[in-house]
């Protein structure tokens, strides 16, 4: 069962700031989804290899050549707040 | 010495220098206008999807060869989630169970002779993260107001290597550094570059009694951008250790931060921040298979290495060990030595100039050998006129001296300076006449038996002539007239 705790953790980690009614709300839908994912824990899987991709496709590589680059310009179109060709950012540390 | 001893670890990202990022083919390169390197792959934009450089898997596979590693058939990528702004994805494309290179080692030479082997855990293959400049009016990293981002170096491909805790002092971290800095030059998958970062350490350290079998409590270092900056930070970090544990304190597992100007570690993060990375396989990638062959192709491929230079270099050129040793411990100065004794084959002079006058000069001006303008054709003719008594070993060490600092050939300057060694007696004989003349008084304590006097009146004679004489043929003639 996931508990408020978890939620809040789980927040934190992907920076999302919950009203104590979200929370709430999140406990019970998350709990919901965990459950229902759970069910393939009934199924024998004991003979089944892990896959971690849907496709069989392996080996998909390129090869080591350069190529061209977004200009400064277009690389920092999207950004809020530029400084020195650079994107800024508040303090972290 | 307490009654502690150190367990270090480390953790090494080398960024490989391919042409092209592990994702994108975005260029790989250092410095430069900050964002002009970055495309929609490597800014982490929707819709994007990552391609994996096959030269990098390479590199990766040769690296953890090089250093004994059992590679993986099987390999993948996991996506590594943490919100910090180096990395515009907010996850990091790295490697978690299936890393390519797995359990190795790598046998070190401590300063006191004794090999060590120090085991690999792990050599895997990630992306790097972009470059943070901290902006604060205090200069210091704490006191940040605000951060500048700059995306170049995001997605260069990086190879991680983990070792086990197995270093007992900082030498042998130093040692283990310069030993695996000295591979990857070997194998060229790097400029492996500590102050441009092309090449970084963090390291592990914790103390424990000696004799006891469970670690102590741990702080991670970081921020070490020099072989020296390593050495000390180690140091300190166990004193500190020690000084905490000798008044019955306990340490702090934390991250510490190195600061080289202030000689001194410093906690980085004042909160407890649990690490939850949340890896799970990127789906963006397919995973690899290493077939064997494939394996085996890459293992044929590895050029050799600085212990196999080493054996052969004794073998090959009859040098003693500690010559073949410190000949070989870096890839220029084997290459250096490899191609000046292709032509000149009096080894045993060749190294003696390399570890000598060579090196000295290089010390002093803090160059490596590959970065000065003096090359194997340079000392091989300084050597041969020194043997066929062009000049002698001491206005050798002059021409040497301009040579080392204009990149000019010996010959060249020897012509210029008018420093050939003057061979012919009658003209010799002439000057030391005159000494001989000149110095009645050291003449008689010569014939005394006071040999002192010999040195003087030679010392005399090359005087005159400007250190051009031989001085062989001054001492011959002065014995000869001082018996008439």
């Amino acid at each position: 069962m996931i508990t408020k705790k978890d939620v809040e953790h789980i927040a934190l980690l992907s920076r999302l700031d919950l009203t104590e009614e979200e929370k709430d709300k999140l406990v019970n839908q998350l709990g919901q989804i965990l459950e229902h994912a759970g069910k393939i824990a009934s199924l024998d899987t004991s003979k089944v290899e892990p896959t971690s991709h849907a496709v069989e496709t392996k080996n998909v590589l390129r090869k080591d050549v350069k190529g061209p680059s977004l200009s400064q310009e277009e690389a920092l179109s999207n950004a809020p707040e530029i400084e020195e060709g650079s994107f800024v950012v508040p303090k972290i540390v | 010495m307490s009654d502690y001893e150190a367990v270090i670890g480390l953790e090494i990202h080398i960024e490989l220098n391919t042409q092209s990022k592990m994702f994108c083919d975005c260029e790989v390169a250092f410095a430069g206008e900050p964002n002009t390197r970055t495309c929609e792959v490597c800014l982490g934009m929707p819709g994007s999807l990552p391609v994996t450089n096959e030269k990098a898997i390479q590199y990766i596979a040769k690296l953890g060869l090089a250093l004994n590693c059992e590679i993986a058939n099987f390999t993948q990528f996991h996506r590594k989630n943490y919100f910090y702004p180096d990395m515009p994805k907010d996850y990091q494309i790295s490697q978690f169970d299936l890393p390519v290179a797995g359990k190795g080692y790598l046998d070190i030479e401590s300063d006191t002779g004794e090999f060590k082997r120090i085991g690999i855990t792990r050599a895997h293959i990630e992306e790097d993260t972009g470059k943070m400049l901290h902006i604060s009016r205090t200069g210091r990293i704490h006191g940040a107001d605000y951060s500048l981002v700059d995306f170049n170096r995001a997605g260069t491909p990086l190879a991680e290597v983990v070792t086990e805790p197995d270093i007992r002092n900082p030498d042998d971290a130093r040692i283990f550094m310069q030993s695996l800095r000295n591979i990857a030059l070997h194998l060229g998958i790097s400029d492996v570059n500590m102050e441009e970062g092309s090449l970084r350490v963090d390291a592990n350290v914790s103390l424990r009694k000696v004799g006891q079998k469970e670690l102590g409590t741990k702080t991670e270092v970081k921020n070490m951008n020099s072989f020296r900056a390593l050495k000390r930070a180690l140091d300190f970090e166990i004193a500190r250790h020690t000084k905490l544990l000798e008044a019955g304190e306990r340490v702090v597992q934390e991250t510490r931060h190195w600061d080289d100007a202030g000689g001194k570690t410093t906690s980085l993060r004042s909160k407890e921040e649990a690490h939850d990375y949340r890896y799970f396989p990127e789906p963006d990638l397919v995973p690899l298979t290493l077939k064997p062959s494939y394996i085996e192709e890459i293992r044929a491929t590895l050029p050799e290495l600085p212990e196999a230079r080493r054996k052969r270099f004794e073998d090959q050129y009859s040098l003693v060990p500690h010559d073949a040793r410190v000949l070989s411990f870096e890839k220029a100065v084997g290459d250096f030595f490899e191609e000046s004794a292709k032509d000149y084959k009096n080894y045993k002079s060749l190294v003696n100039w390399i570890m000598g006058e060579f090196s000295y000069h290089l010390n002093n001006q803090g160059l490596a050998i590959d970065e000065c303008a003096l090359t194997p054709k340079h000392l091989v003719q300084l050597l041969k006129m020194i043997d066929d008594n062009t000049i002698s070993g001491k206005i050798a060490k002059e021409v040497f001296d301009e040579m080392f600092n204009t990149g000019k050939l010996p010959s060249v300057i020897v012509e210029e300076k008018g420093l050939t060694q003057i061979t012919d007696q009658s003209e010799i004989e002439k000057v030391v006449d005159m000494v001989l003349e000149e110095n009645p008084q050291a003449v008689t304590d010569l014939k005394e038996g006071k040999d002192r006097a010999l040195g003087f009146l030679v010392g005399q004679v090359m005087r005159l002539t400007k250190g051009k004489a031989s001085p062989e043929l001054v001492n011959k003639l002065l014995w000869e007239k001082i018996k008439q």
